[in-house]
C-alpha cells in the first residue's frame, strides 16, 4: 500500500480525477443500486444521507470509512436487516437486480434468500455442522436428504472447509475454531444459492492466517457472486476488491475502481483517510 | 475495623449465616421425617408389663416422657411415663396407653407372643392358643401352632381370592339388569316418565327387566351357593389368641394380613419383615381408613396429575411467553399483562381451587355433560371433580413460573443466532421454532422444574377439584379408554392431611404421615432430577459460542 500511496502522490493529475465512476461502470451489469437513499434510526437520527451507489454484478465491492460512518447501516439496507431495529425507516430507493426491495409487496424471505449475509462475529447455530449448512435450504422447502447432502458438500468445498470437517459433520458447530466457524457461516450463506453476499467485517475477529483464508475464499467466489465487504483493513480492501466505496459521516464520498481509489482518489477526504491522516 | 467493613467481611459472614440457617432447617426437616418415618416398619419387641394393681399388657414401647403431677398435698411430683401400643382395639377400645413406670410390678419379654396385623381393628397382640385349619383344630407346641397357622393362612388367602372373583362374576352377570333398573328409576322420576309415551316405554323396560332377571336366576343361584360354600370354609379357618389379660379372641384367618413373633426374630428376619412392609406401603392399597396398608393409589395419582399438569402447563406457558416476547407490541399493555402474570403467582392456591371448581367443573364440565353425556344426567361425568380438572387448575396455578422462566430463556438466546436465521430468509416463525425455542429449552425446563415442585406439593386447590380420600379405581388403567380423565384420584399431599388430621386414630397414623411425607418429597425430588438431567443435556447441546 505504501508504494501505491507514493505513486498517487507523484502522479496526481486533473485528467484522472475527471473520470466519473459512472463511466467506469459502463461495461458492468448492476446488481444493487440505491437512489437518494436516506436512512434513519429514528426521526432525529439520520445515519445515511442521499446515498447514490451502483454495485456491479459478480465483482467484489469494498466499503471503507471511519468507524460509525454508516458502512454497516448501508450494507444492512440491501437485505433489509435494518427492519429488525424498531423505529428505523428509509427514504429513497434500493434496487436489487432491478427490483425495488422496499416495495411493500417485497417478501423478505425471498429477498434474503437472494442476498446472503455474513456477520462480523461468526454466529453458527448451536446445531451440528451439517444442520447449520442444511438449515437454509431446509427452510426454503428442500427435504430430500440426498440433495441436502450434496448442497452441504458443495458449499463446504466452496468455503474451503470440507477437508477439515468432512469426518465430523455431525458434531456441534460450536466446537470449531473461530476461523472455521466464520467459514462455516459463509458456507451456510452460500447454501441457499444467493446472488449477492454481504460481508460485514468478516475477518476482523480472526487471526492473520484465518483472515488470509477468508480472503482467498473471497477471491475464489468473486466470479460467481456479487460480494460486498465492509472492512477496516485497507490492505484487505485493496487486495480483495474490484471496487471501493469510501464513506464518511453517512455520506458516500467516493466510489471507484479499487486501484483508482488507492492510487489516485479524487476526493481529499478519501486521500486523507487512506493515508491514515484520520479515521 | 475499617478494613473489616471495607472488605465486606461482615456481609460475607451474614450471607454465610443465612445459608447455614437455611441448610439446617432443610436438613432438620428431612432428618426428622426420615427418622420418624423409616423406623415405623421395623418390628419392635413386644414387651409385657404387669402392673402393681394387677393389670397386664403386651405392647410395643412407643414413647416416653416425664410428667409433673400434683399429689393430694399439693406437691409436685415427677413421674416417668411410658407410652405403649397395646393394639387389640376391639377389646380394649384404644390402641395406645400411658403407664407410669413406678406402677410397673414386673416387665419381661414374652418369647412366644404373636402380633397379628388385621384388615380391621389394627394389630392384635397375644399368645396363640388354638388354630383352626379347616379339618382339624391344633393346640399345644408353638412350632406346631405356627405351622398350622401358616398353612391355614395360605388357604384363607386362596379362598379369599376365589370369593372375590366369584363376586366379580356375579356383578358382571347382573350388570345389564342393574343398568336397566337404574334407567327405569331415572325415567320414573323424570318428566317424560309421566307422559303417555313415557309410560309405554317404562312398561316395555319393566318387561325386559323381568325377562333378564328370570334368565339370570339359575346362574345367580348357582354362584351364590358356591359363594356361601366358600364363606363357610373360610369360617372354619381361625386362630384363637389370648390377650395379656386372659381374654381370648377368635380371629378369622381371612382377616389376617400377616402375623409374626417379633421376640423370636433375629435381625435378618426383621429386615425381611421390614422390606415386606415397605413394599406393601409403596405398592399396596390403603386399609383402615388409610392408616394402614399402602399408598400406591396416592403415588399413582400424584405422579399422573403432575404429568398431566406438565403436559398442559408447558405449552400454555411457552406459547404465552412467545407471544409476549416476540409478537405482542411492546408497550403499556404488555407490561400490564406481565405484571398480572407475575401477580398470579402470588394468589393463594385455594383461590385457584375455587376458580377451578366454579369455572372448570361447574361451567365447562357442566356444559360438557349437557352436550356429550346427557344420557347419564343427573349423574355428572365431567361436571364433578376429576383428575383432568385438578391438573388444569394446577396448570393455571403454575403457569406464571413457566411464563417467566421461558421469557428469561428466550431473552438469553443470542441475538446473533436469530439474525443468522433471518438473514438466510427464515420467517419469524421459523426462527422462533428452529432457533429461539431450542435455545430457550433450558429456561423452559427450569420453569417446568419450578412448576412441578409447586404443583406436586399443592393440596388445597385439589381438595375441591377432584382429590378424594379413597378412590375406587385408578385414573389410568387397562380398561378402555385407559386414561379416565373424569375420575377422582388420590394424592399424597391430601393423604398426609387426611391421615394426619382426619383419621379416627391419629396416634396410630402418625408414622404413616411421616412416611407419606417422605415419599412425597422423594417423588418431587425424582421428578425434579429428571427435569434437571434433561436441562443439563440440553445445556450441553446448546452451549453458546465461546468464541
Ligand atoms: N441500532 C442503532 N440505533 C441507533 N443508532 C445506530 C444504531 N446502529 C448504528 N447507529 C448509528 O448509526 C451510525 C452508523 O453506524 P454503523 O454501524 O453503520 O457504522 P459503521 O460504519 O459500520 O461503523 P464500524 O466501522 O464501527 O462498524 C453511527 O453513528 C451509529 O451510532
Ligand atoms: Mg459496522
Amino acid at each position: 500500500m505504501e508504494t501505491l500511496l507514493f505513486n498517487k502522490h507523484t502522479n496526481e493529475t486533473s485528467e484522472i480525477e475527471n473520470v466519473s465512476p459512472v463511466d467506469e461502470l459502463k461495461d458492468e451489469q448492476i446488481s444493487v443500486e440505491t437512489k437518494d437513499l436516506n436512512f434513519y434510526y429514528g426521526p432525529e437520527a439520520q445515519a445515511l444521507f442521499l446515498v447514490n451507489l451502483r454495485i456491479p454484478k459478480k465483482r467484489v465491492t469494498a466499503f471503507i470509512g471511519p468507524s460509525g460512518c454508516g458502512k454497516s447501516t448501508l450494507l444492512r439496507c440491501f437485505n433489509r436487516m435494518n427492519d429488525l431495529i424498531p423505529g428505523t425507516f428509509i427514504e429513497g430507493k434500493v434496487y436489487v437486480e432491478g427490483e425495488d426491495i422496499y416495495h411493500e409487496e417485497m417478501r423478505l424471505e425471498v429477498l434474503r434468500k437472494k442476498v446472503g449475509m455474513v456477520f462480523q462475529k461468526s454466529n453458527p447455530f448451536p446445531k451440528t455442522i451439517f444442520e447449520n449448512v442444511a438449515y437454509g435450504p431446509r427452510i426454503h422447502g428442500l427435504k430430500d436428504r440426498a440433495q441436502l447432502e450434496a448442497i452441504v458438500e458443495s458449499t463446504l468445498r466452496k468455503s474451503a472447509l470440507w477437508d477439515e470437517v468432512k469426518d465430523r459433520l455431525n458434531t456441534n458447530a460450536l466446537d470449531l475454531s473461530g476461523g472455521q466457524q466464520q467459514r462455516l457461516c459463509i458456507a451456510r450463506a452460500l447454501a441457499v444459492d444467493p446472488e449477492i453476499l454481504l460481508m460485514d467485517e468478516p475477518a476482523s475477529a480472526l487471526d492473520p492466517r484465518s483472515t488470509a483464508r477468508i480472503e482467498d475464499l473471497i477471491a475464489e467466489l468473486r466470479h460467481e457472486y456479487t460480494i460486498v465487504i465492509v472492512t477496516h483493513n485497507m490492505q484487505q480492501a485493496s487486495r480483495v476488491s474490484d471496487y471501493t466505496a469510501f464513506m464518511y459521516e453517512g455520506n458516500l464520498i467516493e466510489f471507484d475502481r479499487t486501484r483508482q481509489i488507492f492510487t489516485r482518489p479524487s476526493e481529499q477526504q478519501t486521500e486523507d483517510y487512506i493515508t491514515g491522516r484520520f479515521g | 475495623m475499617n478494613v473489616f467493613k471495607k472488605s465486606g467481611e461482615a456481609y460475607i459472614f451474614a450471607t454465610a449465616l443465612g445459608m447455614v440457617i437455611t441448610l439446617v432447617m432443610v436438613f432438620t426437616i428431612v432428618i426428622l421425617i426420615l427418622v420418624k418415618g423409616l423406623g415405623f416398619f421395623w418390628p419392635a419387641d413386644v414387651v409385657a408389663f404387669k402392673m402393681k394393681i394387677g393389670e397386664h399388657y403386651f405392647g410395643e414401647v412407643y414413647d416416653e416422657k416425664t410428667a409433673f403431677l400434683t399429689d393430694s398435698d399439693g406437691q409436685t411430683i415427677e413421674q416417668h411415663q411410658i407410652q405403649l401400643k397395646i393394639g387389640n382395639r376391639d377389646i380394649y377400645g384404644r390402641d395406645f396407653i400411658w403407664i407410669a413406670e413406678n406402677q410397673v410390678d414386673k416387665k419381661y419379654i414374652p418369647e412366644n407372643v404373636a402380633v397379628f396385623e388385621r384388615m380391621e381393628y389394627g394389630n392384635f397382640y397375644g399368645m396363640i392358643r388354638e388354630v383352626g385349619s379347616g379339618e382339624e383344630v391344633v393346640r399345644g407346641q408353638n412350632s406346631a401352632l405356627i405351622k398350622a397357622l401358616e398353612a391355614g393362612h395360605d388357604k384363607a388367602l386362596e379362598l379369599q381370592e376365589k370369593i372375590e372373583s366369584t363376586e366379580v362374576e356375579i356383578a358382571k352377570l347382573n350388570e345389564p339388569l342393574n343398568r336397566l333398573l337404574r334407567e327405569i328409576s331415572l325415567l320414573e322420576h323424570s318428566k317424560t316418565g309421566r307422559t303417555e309415551e313415557g309410560r309405554g316405554k317404562l312398561e316395555a323396560m319393566r318387561v325386559r327387566a323381568e325377562e333378564l332377571s328370570g334368565k339370570n336366576r339359575v346362574e345367580n343361584e348357582k354362584l351364590n351357593e358356591y359363594l356361601q360354600k366358600l364363606y363357610r370354609q373360610n369360617g372354619k379357618l381361625y386362630v384363637a389368641v389370648e390377650a395379656a389379660d386372659g381374654r381370648i379372641k377368635n380371629i378369622r384367618l381371612a382377616d389376617v394380613v400377616r402375623f409374626y413373633q417379633p421376640n423370636q426374630m433375629n435381625t435378618f428376619e426383621k429386615s425381611g419383615y421390614y422390606a415386606a412392609k415397605l413394599w406393601e406401603f409403596v405398592t399396596g392399597k390403603p386399609r383402615e381408613s388409610n392408616t394402614e396398608g399402602g399408598v400406591f393409589p396416592a403415588i399413582y395419582g400424584t405422579v399422573l396429575m403432575v404429568i398431566l399438569m406438565s403436559i398442559i402447563v408447558v405449552p400454555l406457558g411457552v406459547i404465552s411467553a412467545i407471544y409476549l416476547n416476540e409478537y405482542a407490541k411492546q408497550g403499556t399493555i404488555v407490561r400490564l399483562i406481565r405484571l398480572s402474570v407475575n401477580n398470579l403467582a402470588g394468589v393463594p392456591s385455594i383461590v385457584f381451587g375455587i376458580f377451578g371448581l366454579g369455572f372448570f367443573i361447574y361451567m365447562v364440565g357442566g356444559s360438557i355433560d349437557q352436550i356429550f353425556f346427557s344420557s347419564k344426567l343427573p349423574e355428572p361425568t365431567f361436571g364433578t371433580g376429576g383428575i383432568f380438572w385438578a391438573s388444569l387448575t394446577l396448570a393455571l396455578l403454575t403457569v406464571p413460573v413457566v411464563v417467566v422462566a421461558t421469557e428469561e430463556g428466550i431473552l438469553a438466546v443470542p441475538q446473533a443466532n436469530r439474525q443468522g436465521a433471518l438473514a438466510l430468509g427464515a420467517t419469524k416463525w421459523q426462527t422462533i421454532r428452529d432457533i429461539v425455542l431450542p435455545n430457550a429449552m433450558p429456561g423452559i425446563l427450569t420453569g417446568l422444574i419450578l412448576a412441578v415442585s409447586r404443583g406436586a406439593g399443592e393440596v388445597a386447590p385439589l381438595m375441591i377439584t377432584g382429590v378424594v380420600k379413597l378412590a375406587p379405581s385408578l385414573p389410568l388403567d387397562l380398561n378402555f379408554p385407559f386414561l379416565h380423565l373424569d375420575r377422582k384420584f388420590m394424592h399424597l399431599g391430601f393423604h398426609i392431611y387426611d391421615v394426619g388430621f382426619q383419621s379416627p386414630n391419629v396416634e396410630a397414623a402418625k408414622p404413616m404421615v411421616y412416611m407419606t411425607a417422605l415419599l412425597l418429597i422423594m417423588i418431587v425430588m425424582v421428578l425434579n432430577l429428571i427435569a434437571i438431567y434433561l436441562r443439563n443435556r440440553l445445556r450441553r447441546k446448546f452451549k453458546t459460542s465461546t468464541f
